[in-house]
């Protein structure tokens, strides 16, 4: 049974006269390509979440040895969702849904649009789900409110009469046979979404420490700048955490800046970003920012004496008694001293008179860390006021619009395709000799002939009530 | 009467229902599928239950969210959609032999929520990525997609149970005719991937306003991708090329194989953005 079946395909058996642009059109038009396309997506796409995705050279000579980084470049698995293979995978999809819903589209285009609407009778009178019940009134009458509850039922009736049958046909959802195409369309259409966004847009990530601005956002493949139109500034970065120690809520203030004026003030947060002339901020990550100066103590250890000051983050202090300088010179949130980390680091360089100076640290949690060094001077930080980065991805995406047009009409088209039906019914009233009269109802449908029994065995039932009571 | 105390209940009260449904399967008892049909019925009343009362014990804690934002509030919800649905096809299409395929999936979900010691039971307050309204649009559709392929998975091992035709008095032929599972596979594939398609486009939406990126190509959403492609060539398949019985039915389990490593393999063996359930 596979692979042979479904008559309708016929039409499209290769003859050995084909020209070679219809044997193209007829290879590209084959559900049989489509069904191996998607196979192969579905298979290649597994790579991609099991080989490690746009990491360093070094992370994949450590992983997977030499030999395989070799391959995995060749092939560029490692970022494979943007090979040239697998972008050439969805090429094929797009080229064949095209030529696909083009053939098809022009083989049942008058079946949809139809100049004139024709009935067979004998189609619907030989189906098997025919329902027929016999009512003894006069056909005439049958005939008109069996028309007008056909007309109330389903839709406006046709009639015809074949020698003394009336016979009464009408149709809903003829138009439904467009969702395919709709369902079809919607995937070319986010594609291409998707597309205009890689070309017109990036995605950019920045970092603004409180009180900083800045207008260059670094795009996340490939670090280039991006210069915006405008100025964005960190006023204040927050974060809360719940009792459990989980965070709650990150919250950015940022104003933005134009033409050197302050055009507005707003927080944004993750899930609520900040959209401003088609470039869209978000709250994505956040940090310790080097503080502007700290609070830093110094112990004499020859007079005993310890002198406390405030030293702003590059600034050179003269040590007590002429005894040399220090330089506050900066900060790290981790400092990893011997395999351990002791958190939030200052450093700073120490110019003892007549000697050559030296780097020392300050972990701010372990105050008597350069104690254990033993020199003249021990320093310590006594205190600093903190201060966060934030973190914000920047992106523009014109594409994005196309992208949930998509996504709606494949929503759209997929309810119209799978739960909507081209329905046509018939009713023949057949005066049958002795008064009698035969009514026969049955129907048609492009979807599940089960749904269509269920529902002739309903409407008959309602049909008889009605025309037996009328 | 608390959520744990309901949740519990409904598992065993699941567990009950399959019990019902393999005696029926087992010794062709008429009243045993019937019996089968009204615990699982109570299993699901005390599962929305449950899951309505934690809601409110979310509030009563002062966090207030859905619950649907972990592994054992997704299985304990998983449950819920898969018994919902097998319910209403029962309803539907009178047809009560292959609960036996279906009741095991309903107890089991809910079962590993409650007895696996990795999986925690506790409320949680949402970190601040899962505060948004898509969320409940997301889960929910998702696990109807889920559980639409779920019935169909259970509706497809009856092929490689059930000889086409079997002989008269076999177990087997208490089972629903190859027609009829054929149509009832198909509607409920048809039913998950009309979810799936929502669930994996409220996803991308929502994505789209935390983080700026409809698509990032993380595990999750390339593994929910690639269930979407194994359902659509299961309809490409069937509608275009006629295949059905068990070559379908091959597919049909294929895909709920995906569905099985979206939702678990995904959180167990690979790392992600989707590390919440």
């Amino acid at each position: 049974m596979p692979w042979n079946h479904k008559p309708e395909n016929e039409r499209k058996k290769l003859k050995k006269q084909d020209s070679i642009p219809r044997q193209i059109w007829v290879f590209f038009c084959s559900v049989k390509l489509t069904v191996y396309t998607l196979v192969l997506l579905a298979v290649t796409s597994i790579i991609g979440t099991v080989v490690l995705q746009n990491g360093a050279p070094q992370q994949y000579v450590d992983l997977y040895g030499k030999g395989i980084y070799n391959l995995i470049q060749v092939f560029q698995i490692g970022d494979m969702y943007h090979a040239w293979w697998f972008l050439l995978l969805l090429l094929l999809l797009c080229i064949n849904i095209t030529v696909c819903s083009v053939e098809r589209l022009s083989l049942i285009w008058k079946t949809i649009f139809p100049k004139q609407l024709r009935f067979n009778p004998d189609r619907f009178l030989k189906s098997r789900t025919k329902q027929t019940f016999v009512v003894p009134q006069d056909a005439q009458k049958l005939a008109r409110s069996s028309e007008a509850w056909l007309n109330s039922r389903v839709g406006q009736v046709h009639r015809q009469k074949d020698e003394n049958t009336f016979l009464l046909y009408s149709e809903k959802g003829r138009w439904t046979r467009l969702g395919v195409f709709v369902v079809h369309a919607s995937v070319l259409l986010l594609l291409a979404g998707a597309l205009i966004g890689a070309v017109f847009g990036f995605k950019a990530n920045v970092r603004i420490d409180e009180g900083g601005r800045t207008n260059q956002v670094f795009t996340a493949r490939t670090r280039e700048p991006v210069t915006l139109d405008f100025t964005i500034q960190c006023n204040e970065f927050e974060v809360k955490f719940y009792d459990t120690g989980a965070p709650e809520d990150f919250r950015s203030n940022l104003t933005i800046i134009e033409n050197g004026q302050e055009s507005f003030t707003k927080d944004i947060r993750v899930n609520h970003p900040l959209r401003y002339k088609g470039i869209n901020i978000f709250q994505s990550s956040y940090g310790t920012a080097t503080p502007n100066a700290a609070v830093v103590s110094i112990v004499d250890n020859v007079t005993g004496r310890e002198t406390t000051q405030t030293i702003r983050i590059g600034e050179t202090i003269g040590l007590p008694d002429d005894q040399g300088y220090f330089l506050l010179q900066g900060f790290l949130p981790h400092f990893d001293f011997r395999n351990n980390n002791l958190g939030e680091t200052f450093f700073g360089k120490v110019d003892l008179a007549n000697k050559q100076g030296f780097q020392i640290g300050l972990p701010v949690k372990f105050p008597t860390f350069d104690k254990m060094r033993k020199g003249r001077f021990a320093f310590a930080v006594k205190d600093f006021e903190k201060r966060y980065y934030t973190g914000l991805q920047v992106t523009k995406d014109p594409g994005v619009w196309y992208v949930y047009a998509g996504f709606i009409l494949m929503i759209l088209g997929c309810w119209v395709t799978f739960f909507m039906s081209h329905q046509s019914f018939l009713i023949a009233v057949q005066p049958q000799a002795g008064g009698q009269v035969t009514i026969h109802l049955a129907g048609k449908t492009n979807r599940s002939a089960r749904d269509m029994k269920l529902r002739l065995a309903r409407m008959a039932a309602q049909l008889e009530n009605q025309l037996t009571k009328g | 009467m608390n959520s744990s105390l309901a949740l519990s209940s409904a598992t065993f009260i699941y567990g009950l229902a399959t019990v019902f449904y393999i005696g029926f399967f087992a010794f062709k008892k008429e009243i045993l599928a019937r019996t089968g049909f009204f615990v699982l019925a109570a299993g699901l009343l005390l599962n929305t239950a449950g899951i309505g009362l934690r809601w409110v014990e979310s509030y009563q804690m002062g966090y207030g969210r859905a619950p649907f934002s972990n592994m054992y509030e997704s299985l304990v919800f998983f449950s819920w959609t898969m018994a919902m649905l097998y319910i209403f096809v029962e309803l539907k299409y009178r047809e009560q032999g292959f609960g036996v395929f279906i009741s095991p999936l309903i107890f089991l979900a809910i079962a590993y929520a409650s007895f696996d010691p990795g999986i925690s039971s506790r409320i949680n307050p949402l970190i601040p990525a899962l505060k948004s309204n898509w969320l409940i649009a997301h889960v929910v559709t998702c696990f109807l997609g889920y559980a639409g392929f779920a019935v169909a998975f259970g509706l497809s091992i009856i092929y490689f149970v059930k000889p086409k035709q079997p002989d008269k008095g076999a177990i087997a032929s208490r089972l629903p005719a190859w027609e009829l599972i054929d149509e009832l596979t198909y509607q409920m594939v048809v039913f998950g991937f009309l979810f799936l398609t929502i669930g994996i486009i409220t996803g991308a939406v929502w994505a789209n306003s935390a983080w700026g990126k409809y698509w990032s190509w993380d595990p999750k959403e390339t593994w929910s991708l690639i269930t979407w492609f194994v359902y659509a060539i299961f309809m490409h398949l069937r509608l275009m090329r006629g295949w059905q019985g068990r070559n379908l039915a091959l597919v049909s389990i294929a895909g709920f194989m995906a569905v099985l490593f979206t939702y678990f393999g995904v959180n167990f063996l690979l790392s992600g953005l989707h590390s919440y359930g």
